[in-house]
């Protein structure tokens, strides 16, 4: 949302402000917007190759009292989203006994993953292997969508 | 100890919901490994390609409407989801209020600008426009420009018995089509004519105007995603409906028949003559029949499932409502950014690179 932020900031309320501009107007945007009209092509080009998303935060935690077969996971910033889908993977592995997925707290981006398999496979194999299937999944709903995409345009 | 497989019918069944009167039955999905003694129902990407299907029904920039058949709800549901609230968009983000004289609060001018939609180019939206870094600078490919200034007037052509605002003054209605997009940098490669970042809908009103009162401000646009803001949900609606089912088990005759169809929204239940054949043939309860209208099920999915029918005593026996529950009848409006069939398959796409990114943080994780 809108924030107008320098009104907090000191060095605004402090500096002196033209009195020809509103209270609210904000010189350090107006910088920006110069600064991006300044910038040559090469710049801007070398910019777009700078930019990296950032090396992302561990996201995945086994958590505690957690054995080879059974486990607990938590997944810091997922949801329903990928919680149910995940379940419903791992279930369909054969070698896992059970599995769930709990939101502890609606107000805690956090989201637990519990499995326990029976002998000759771990918790973090299954889970592995439910995070691959879902790719392949993912795949397969991607292909056959734009096949009958393709089918409907033409026969439109 | 053998086990019979199980019978095509006996699959169909399990995949119905049953809807009573006042229940609903078989419920849960029960296609799990260990669910059936005998059974393999283990994770097979093959046997999902041939279990899976799409369906398109409409497929219009701002509107589609698909049904995905034979997958499980929580992957039906994963998409919707992300539809909503993870494929990102631009909007306004940050309005800086020059000036401002209109009737209209600042912050709620600011959040009437913000749920504006906008679009441009596709190629730069998707491709050239990044994520800007919290607390970061504004650059060329993380920040769209946008202004607004108009000034309300008196129009010196205005008849002497004019009443019509529009007419009376000039800018006495702020309409979306009045903001001004300046490209910045390489912006200007990627939003150059038919691909200028503007408003879907020129039309859309933002402030009414009277002589001496005007609007100055400046707004930079950011991409971000639903959950963090409605404004940058990609859809107006993503929805599914699950097929509905409706299976007459007993015939349905006559002045009933009639009663019968009004029982549902128009369509879904239509009326056929009993024929020679079906009176003839004992035990089918139409013996005698002959000519009479029957009740015959013609389009199930444009039922509301309201269960109207089961209300009245002489349908009772005669009719089992339900649901498919593998059968998924999306609706995707778009607020015009991105292409409705666009957004389906950026969510598939989304829920793929989700699972791609978490395989490499358990690997991480291990080590």
């Amino acid at each position: 949302m809108p924030s107008k932020s320098s009104k907090l900031r000191e060095e605004d309320a402090s500096s002196d402000v033209d009195m020809d501009e509103p209270t609210s107007h904000q010189p350090v945007i107006k910088d920006h917007d110069a600064d991006m009209m300044e910038q040559d092509d090469e710049e801007s080009q070398a910019g777009v190759d700078d930019y990296e998303e950032e090396e992302e935060p561990q996201r995945v935690k086994l958590l505690p009292g957690s054995t080879e077969t059974a486990a607990s996971f938590e997944f810091l910033d997922e949801g329903h989203t990928l919680g149910n889908a995940l379940r419903y993977v791992i279930m369909k592995n054969p070698e896992v006994e059970f599995c769930a997925y709990a939101i502890p707290h609606p107000s805690e981006a956090k989201m637990n993953v519990r499995i326990q398999t029976f002998p000759g496979t771990t918790a973090i194999q299954a889970l592995e292997k439910g995070l691959r299937d879902l790719q392949e999944l993912c795949d397969v709903v991607t292909e056959k969508f734009t096949d009958a995409s393709r089918a409907f345009a033409a026969s439109a | 100890m053998p086990h019979k497989p199980p019978t095509q019918e006996e699959l169909e069944r399990r995949k119905i919901v049953g809807i009573n009167l006042e229940t609903v039955t078989n419920v849960t999905a029960t296609d799990f490994p260990g669910n059936y003694p005998g059974e393999d129902h283990s994770w097979d990407i093959e046997k999902f390609r041939q279990g899976f299907n799409v369906e398109i029904h409409q497929n219009d920039p701002y509107e589609a409407s698909f049904s995905l058949i034979g997958c499980d709800a929580s992957i039906a549901n994963a998409f919707r989801r992300i539809m909503i609230a993870d494929v990102p968009t631009l909007a306004i983000d940050q309005v800086f209020i020059y000036n401002n004289k209109s009737v209209i609060q600042d912050e709620v001018l600011a959040s009437r600008l913000g749920l504006i939609p906008f679009t441009g180019g596709r190629e730069g939206l998707r491709d050239f426009l990044k994520w800007r870094p919290k607390d970061g600078e504004p650059k060329d490919y993380d920040t769209v420009g946008l202004e607004l200034n108009v000034k309300c007037e008196h129009n010196p052509d205005a008849g002497p018995n004019e009443t019509d605002p529009t007419k009376l003054y000039k800018h006495a209605h702020v309409y979306a089509k009045d903001i001004v997009f300046h490209p910045q940098g390489r912006q200007v490669e990627y939003f150059s004519g038919e691909n200028a970042i503007r408003p879907v809908n020129p039309d859309i009103l933002i402030a009414k105007l009277r002589p001496g009162q005007e609007i100055d401000v400046k707004m930079h646009m950011i991409k971000g995603v639903g959950s963090n803001h409605a404004k940058f949900s990609p859809v107006a609606t993503a929805s599914y409906r699950i097929l509905p089912v409706i299976q007459i088990t007993q015939p349905i005759l006559g002045r009933d028949a009639e009663k019968f169809a009004k029982c549902f929204p128009a369509g879904v239940i239509g009326l056929e003559k009993v024929t020679k054949a079906e009176a003839k043939q004992k035990g089918s309860g139409y013996e005698g029949h002959e000519g009479e209208p029957k009740a015959v099920v013609v389009a199930p999915e444009r039922d509301t499932v309201s269960r109207e029918c089961l209300r009245h005593a002489e349908f009772k026996d005669k009719v089992k409502l339900g649901r498919k529950r593998d059968h998924f009848i999306f609706l995707v409006e778009s607020t015009g950014q991105i292409e409705s069939e666009a957004i389906f398959l950026e969510s598939v796409q989304h829920l793929k690179a989700k699972a791609k990114n978490l395989e490499k943080q358990l690997v991480n994780m291990v080590r």
